[in-house]
């Protein structure tokens, strides 16, 4: 096992990860920006290094000093979490040639996964369902239009970079793709250096349901389970849970049995998740693969008793799965919650000075945060400022364990979407598993307008 | 003459106006960009843009003032 590792990211995750590698008995090097100096990430590390100025691009994005601090604390590893540059093909790759063993897969695997247009046609390739599409990358509009024709309105148009909702648009006729072409592929270009635009067709009533995997260096591939994720605001996740309360135990095998098949055709090593759009009728459909740690890690940790950050350390590590498929148990149902620093009718973000900070506590609560009641939380990064993680033995006792741990959640100086969850975990059709990703367009956008009239 | 300011902290993203420009009530005159999220600042009045006191990839603070309007 590594004697030292880097962990090239910032608040909850880093600390996340830090909690794993302290219990491992690895030391552990920080890395910050200058609005971070006094982070909870950067007491809790062994070292810390400065990267520099206080947005990402002048700190946490740049690879040569990340790999300088990695040099200079002689750590033999770099564990990237999630977001920055956990999915960035480069930075796998000068870690490697630079003899540091990076935490996650190949370079060559992440650049293929990191494609919507390649990621589709590896999956097409490897017999994995995926939504019906074109997928070349479109040259203008009209080159669209012929494309959505041919699939049938309505359609989805994506930028093959994209991510978080960015350069996507749900098109419902030849006038509307005529809109849209232009300023998605100019926002996609702006945002993710690459304009190349594609068509999926439409699935309505989707949920977003992923599957979390385990490969190590051997080839032994397993599935954990799935998280329901389909709550969610503006393509970002909200709430999620597993198991999922929409899918039978056959299409839960069938996923899991896909998402082993998809990692294995493209030689995955490390966590990933494969995330699918399942319709109605429980067919599903690849929507992507996360190539890295997912934020909503945990409920998976709850149910099947294991900790994915062990596990990455493991096979990085270069240590074969201790367990195969048979051996993932599930048990009882977890939930987690994103505790965003916004306001919480507006959706404006709220960057301040944390004055009071008070956690709920009791059985099934876990907390994920790097935040403390003197904490300031400066605009430069995501609103994410902790997870709340409840879990029970069923749905139900998860869902009541939700809502009064929401109760006993205090934070003071800043605002919240605390209010929010609080709608999501008491509403009917929430209780019922009424979950699709129209969830908060359908239920508290119509509270909303019903209370302003 | 009226300031129009920033709602909160964040860099700024775009400047959609420039001095001289006629500008109508709710027209976005630039964008924030906080806590990886764009946020638009719009002017609730018609008038001419005087004065444009920002620039893209700045950083302002809440109360800045963006631009003063005619």
């Amino acid at each position: 096992m590594f004697k030292k590792i880097l962990i090239a990211n910032r608040g909850e995750i880093a600390a996340r990860i830090m909690r794993t590698c302290r219990e491992l008995g690895i030391k552990t090097v920080g890395v910050y920006s200058e609005a971070d100096a006094d982070a909870v990430h950067v007491k809790q590390a062994d070292e810390s290094y400065l990267l520099g100025g206080p947005r990402v691009t002048e700190s946490y994005m740049k690879i040569d000093k990340i790999l300088e601090a990695a040099h200079q604390s002689k750590a033999e590893a770099i564990h990237p979490g999630y977001g920055l540059l956990s999915e960035n093909a480069e930075f796998a790759r000068r870690c490697e040639e630079e003899g540091f063993v990076f935490i996650g897969p190949s370079p060559e695997v992440i650049s293929e996964m990191g494609s919507k247009i390649a990621s589709r046609k590896a999956m097409e390739k490897a017999g994995v369902p995926v939504v019906p599409g074109v997928t070349r990358s479109l040259a203008d509009a009209e080159d669209a239009i012929e494309a959505a024709e041919t699939i049938g309105y309505p359609v989805m148009l994506k930028a093959s970079a994209g991510g978080g909702g960015i350069g996507m648009q749900v098109v419902y006729s030849a006038d509307e793709v005529h809109k849209a072409f232009e300023g998605n592929q100019k926002r996609a270009s702006d945002f993710f250096g690459d304009g190349a635009m594609y068509i999926e067709k439409l699935v309505e009533k989707p949920r977003h349901i992923e599957i979390q995997i385990l490969a190590d260096n051997e080839g032994n591939t397993v599935y954990l389970w799935e998280r329901e994720c389909s709550i969610q605001r503006r393509h970002q996740k909200v709430l999620e849970e597993a198991p999922s309360s929409f899918i039978s135990e056959e299409t839960r095998r069938k996923m899991g049995e896909a998402a082993v098949k998809a990692a294995k055709s493209i030689g995955y090593k490390n966590a990933g998740t494969i995330e699918f759009l399942v319709d109605a009728d429980q067919n599903f459909y690849f929507l992507e693969m996360n190539t890295r740690l997912q934020v909503e890690h945990p409920i998976t940790e709850e149910i099947t008793g294991l900790d994915l950050v062990k596990e990455q350390l493991h096979i990085a590590a270069g240590k074969t799965l201790s367990f195969a498929q048979e051996d993932v148990k599930r048990n009882g149902h977890a939930i987690e919650v994103r505790i965003y620093a916004e306001d919480p009718k507006t959706f404006f973000p709220s960057p301040g000075t944390i004055t009071k900070l008070e956690l709920p506590e009791g059985p099934g609560i876990r907390h994920e945060l790097a935040v403390h009641s003197e904490s300031v939380v400066t605009p430069f990064y995501d609103p994410m400022i902790a997870k709340l993680v409840v879990k029970g033995t069923d749905r139900s006792e998860a869902i009541d364990r939700l809502k009064e741990a929401l109760s006993n959640y205090h934070i003071e100086g800043i605002k919240t979407n605390i209010p929010m969850l609080q709608e999501v975990a008491a509403h009917e059709a929430f209780h019922v598993g009424d979950t699709t990703t129209e969830f908060v367009e359908k239920y508290l956008t119509k509270k909303k307008q019903k209370q302003t009239k | 003459m009226t300031e129009i300011t920033a709602s909160m902290a964040g860099s700024v993203w775009k400047v959609l106006v420039k001095a001289g420009d006629e500008v109508e009530e709710d027209q976005d005159i630039a964008i924030l960009e906080s806590m990886k999220m764009e946020i638009p600042i719009a002017t609730d009045f018609d008038g001419v843009v005087k004065e444009v006191r920002v620039n893209e990839g700045e950083f302002v603070n809440e109360g800045d003032v963006i631009a003063v309007i005619e």
